[in-house]
């Protein structure tokens, strides 16, 4: 009921408090297993985006080191003082390729997801506003995309792309729009449906009877009010596509050591070595691939489960107030403590 | 008399998101077997949750203190709700106590018979053999009135009106016999003519069954109809008790009267009617119409080899300007697509709709552009006609923005400003989001929206349905207000005869898609031709005890020569 007490004739627009910021604003909100749940996940992914960003002061060598001033690394080196994670069958240095890793898996993630969003939620609003046969065509095309298999045709896609080049951007860029393709369907699919659900609401029949033009009910009325489920497909595609960046690389369809480090790739190459007890190659990659991915589908689910209200744990209720405390708001709007 | 409730001291609270509310604060209350209880309060005063207290239907959040002592039928043994186990609570449902529910469309469950659903409370007591249980629904379906039912008590709640699922839920409420029915607004959800059959058969289930009602409503005529004891809830508190006539005759509390005043009456409109007329200068009646309609036709094409289904059927009639056509009918009869058809928000199918000079039938978007800016329109439910994302005064400066009168919201401010004034709402509510507005707050924006480009024409669509009667009140006057001072005409939509007399120069009256009379206040509800018409006004419960009890008799008179 906060929101309904009045704040008494502010000139202009009222400034916004820091904790009605997204993320902050839910940590506020939340409470016990929910609360751990969310803050886990936004530890895990702050270490993730923290080590992407500084990995250059944070690695101790290069991505595609093998030598320093003392000669070769050596290949499947134990852990030890040089080498704090060992070394790989090529040589290089484990530690720093976990490391120079978050950068590409963040570079995929960000750009995966900014082209899908933008492709996907055009489309979405165009088809879901228009409907007709362009609806139509659209949703077949998507649901065909689902039926793929998503990682088949992320292969094929690389292909096409990078055509068997493997430089960093080009890498980075193959495993980024193939891992667009697939999720460009869902974007659609959750912004027409909200578009098709808003285009009905008593709010667009008001604009489009004062006369406002397509494209101005579009952006000023429906755009702003179909992204609200967004963020949590978001965090959720963002995990998924950490899956498929490292898929294929697994597959050898991703990044050249050379060019980028890439956990999908350390991990194909430590193969062979799981089975003659070089574990250390194969773990560590392994264990970035479980935490990044963990911390983001937790940062998701919290999110979404605290954006429903009837998913929402609460505090229990306090005694009633004392009498003559009654919140003056309260028969204001009945059903205001569950407006998300 | 034995009592079946007595509540002492009852205190329910709720956690939310931002902090605990009180909703319910020291609330004590009896009900004595075979007598009617109405609590009567706007919304968020609490009636729902101290009603629902009684059978502990209370969300998790709830949080409640205080004894509810509820009693069998026969008196024999009290026990307080309160603290009941799960077990014990379930014994106590349906058995001492039981619930009808709003929405009669959706408190039955869709997938089962109405046989079965009967049947469910009768085996979760479990005493019955199938058989048993089953002619035991058949009698309730008959005594409830359902004809034939020893072949309906296996048909699906589709196949049933929306008044025979509420008769339904009711006889699902009434089959364990218990001592006290919660009827939460029961009729809210159903149309005129059915709700006075609904409160029929409450009644008999009083006088036949012998079983105490709850009866919750915002309706003063549904409880000067039924009830014999009203308890006035405000905030959360009982503000008044007393017996239904004492009540009505001498209201001691403030609130009570302010309430009662509100309540719109029947006939309070056709003085003020035939003063408007008088007022008009000569030329007036033969000056062109605003909107002209004749044969209007509208049909909603049917899917998948499913009949069309005409909407409006051979609708003729005009509004001439500075003049406030009210049209009323029931649910499906047509009334808002009429009012759609106008703002161009639903094709014309057949016969002509003239539109300020603009004709409907075949009409283009972009012709019907400028005529727009002419236009105003107030939706139903102020909760969603306005963008939650945008300010009030945004919002407000919208149709201003759009026809090019100002550049962006920025500069249409002074403007809005005069507008929030002209609606008497404060001008720092501007720079509110609509979800900080109270509901007739908002729904005197969207009126100032509407009128922000002073249209000649306002189509106003069941404006204060979704308002409490208090609220509905001070709305409609200032519609009256600005009606007078700008002399816009008007398209008044309402389900309810009281509010249309209030405002309305003249009345038409839909019934099932076709225009069964029409004239002012003084002809259609002084001396109504059609027979709808008839039925409609004599449904109406009217805040009076007396009065209703002698419109009542009337009623069952009128259906007895049906």
């Amino acid at each position: 009921m906060a929101t309904v007490v009045p704040a008494p004739a502010a000139p202009g627009r009222r400034r916004r408090s820091w904790r009605k910021l997204p993320v902050v604003h839910q940590v506020r909100q939340s409470v016990g297993l929910q609360r751990g749940m969310l803050v886990a996940g936004l530890v895990l992914t702050g270490v993730f985006v923290f080590t992407a960003v500084f990995a250059p002061l944070l690695a101790p060598y290069e991505f595609g080191q093998l030598r320093d001033g003392d000669g070769p690394f050596g290949a499947q080196q134990h852990p030890s003082g040089d080498h704090l994670l060992g070394t790989t069958v090529g040589g290089y240095d484990v530690l720093s390729r976990v490391i120079w890793g978050t950068r590409t898996a963040l570079l995929v993630i960000v750009i995966a997801i900014l082209l899908s969003i933008v492709a996907g939620v055009l489309l979405g609003l165009v088809s879901g506003y228009f409907g007709g046969w362009l609806d139509r065509v659209l949703v077949v095309i998507c649901d065909a995309v689902y039926a793929f298999p998503s990682l088949l045709l992320a292969i094929v896609v690389a292909i096409v792309i990078s055509g068997g080049q493997s430089s960093l951007w080009g890498g980075i860029f193959a495993a980024a729009i193939s891992i667009t393709v697939v999720f460009i369907p869902q974007y659609f699919r959750v912004v027409r449906a909200e578009t098709v659900r808003i285009k009905a609401e008593a709010f667009v029949e008001s604009a489009r009877v004062i006369g406002a033009g397509h494209r101005r009910i579009m952006g000023r009325h429906v755009l702003r009010n179909a992204t609200r489920t967004l963020p949590l497909i978001l965090t959720l595609n963002a995990s998924e596509s950490i899956l498929t960046l490292a898929g294929l690389g697994f597959l050898g369809f991703g990044i050249q050591p050379t060019a980028a480090a890439e956990w999908g790739y350390d991990l194909n190459k430590s193969l062979s070595d799981v089975t003659s007890g070089i574990w250390w190659t194969s773990v560590f990659p392994g264990t970035a691939i479980v935490l990044t991915v963990l911390g983001l589908t937790l940062v998701g689910e919290s999110l979404n489960d605290l954006a429903d209200p009837r998913l929402r744990s609460r505090r229990a209720a306090d005694d009633p107030p004392p009498a003559g405390a009654v919140e003056p708001g309260g028969a204001l709007v009945p059903s205001g403590g569950y407006v998300a | 008399m034995n009592t079946v409730v007595e509540m002492t001291d009852l205190q329910v609270s709720f956690a939310t998101d931002a902090g605990t509310v009180a909703a319910v604060q020291g609330v004590s209350l009896s009900v004595q077997a075979g007598e009617v209880l109405a609590i009567v309060g706007e919304s968020g005063s609490g009636k729902t949750v101290t009603a629902r207290s009684i059978l502990r239907l209370l969300p998790e959040t709830a949080r409640t203190r205080g004894a509810v002592l509820l009693g069998t039928k026969d008196g024999s043994r009290t026990r307080d709700v309160v603290d009941l186990s799960g077990a014990e609570l379930r014994e106590v449902r349906g058995e001492d106590a039981a619930m009808v529910f709003q929405e009669p469309s959706t408190s039955l469950n869709p997938v089962y018979p109405v046989g079965w659903q009967i049947a469910e409370g009768l085996r979760a007591h479990g005493r019955l053999s199938r058989k048993e249980a089953r002619a035991k629904a058949i009698d309730v379906l008959r005594r409830v009135g359902i004809p034939d039912p020893e072949t309906r008590v296996d048909h699906y709640p589709h196949q049933f009106s929306g008044g025979q699922k509420q008769r339904i839920v009711i006889a699902q409420a009434l089959v364990l016999d218990p001592g006290v029915i919660i009827a939460d607004e029961p009729t809210t959800a159903l149309d005129v003519t059915v709700q006075a059959e609904i409160l029929d058969l409450l009644r008999r289930c009083r006088d036949e069954f012998g079983t105490a009602i709850v009866l919750i409503t915002h309706n003063m005529g549904i409880v000067a109809d039924l009830a014999d004891r009203v308890a006035v809830m405000y905030q959360g508190r009982i503000v008044e008790q007393a017996d239904v006539r004492t009540l009505f005759a001498s209201p001691q509390d403030p609130y009570t009267q302010r309430l009662l005043a509100a309540v719109p009456r029947l006939g309070t409109g056709v003085e003020r009617t035939r003063e408007r007329a008088a007022a008009r200068e000569p030329g007036w009646a033969e000056a062109t119409p605003v909107v002209d309609a004749r044969d209007l036709r509208i049909v909603y094409p049917g899917r998948l080899r499913r009949p069309d289904f005409v909407a409006v059927d051979g609708v003729s009639f005009a509004i001439r300007p500075r003049e406030v056509l009210g049209l009323v009918g029931e649910s499906g009869s047509g009334k808002t697509t009429i009012g759609r058809a106008i703002a161009g928000l639903t094709k014309v199918t057949d016969g002509s709709l003239r539109v300020l000079g603009t004709e409907m039938n075949g009409m283009r978007e972009r012709a019907f552009r400028p005529v727009r800016e002419r236009i105003g329109f107030v939706f139903q439910d102020p909760a969603s006609s306005f963008n939650p994302l945008l300010t009030i005064a945004e919002a407000v400066a919208e149709p201003l923005v759009v026809h090019g009168r100002a550049k962006d919201p920025q500069a249409a401010r002074p403007r809005v400003d005069e507008l929030l004034e002209a609606v008497q709402l404060p001008r720092a509510f501007g720079d509110r989001f609509p979800h900080e507005l109270s509901g007739g707050q908002r729904q005197r924006a969207s009126l100032a929206r509407a009128l922000a480009l002073q249209p000649e024409l306002l189509i106003a669509d069941e404006p204060t349905s979704a308002l409490d009667v208090s609220v509905q009140a001070r709305v409609l006057e200032l519609f009256d207000e600005l009606q007078r001072e700008l002399g816009f005409a008007a398209l008044f939509i309402s389900h309810d005869l009281a509010v249309v007399d209030l405002l309305a120069d003249r009345i038409a009256v839909l019934y099932r898609g076709k225009l069964v009379e029409e004239g002012t206040g003084a002809e259609v509800l002084g001396a109504p031709q059609h027979p709808y018409t008839q039925r409609l006004l004599a449904s109406l419960p009217v805040p009076d005890p007396d009065d209703q009890a002698r419109r009542r008799r009337e009623w069952e008179r009128l259906r007895a020569a049906d």
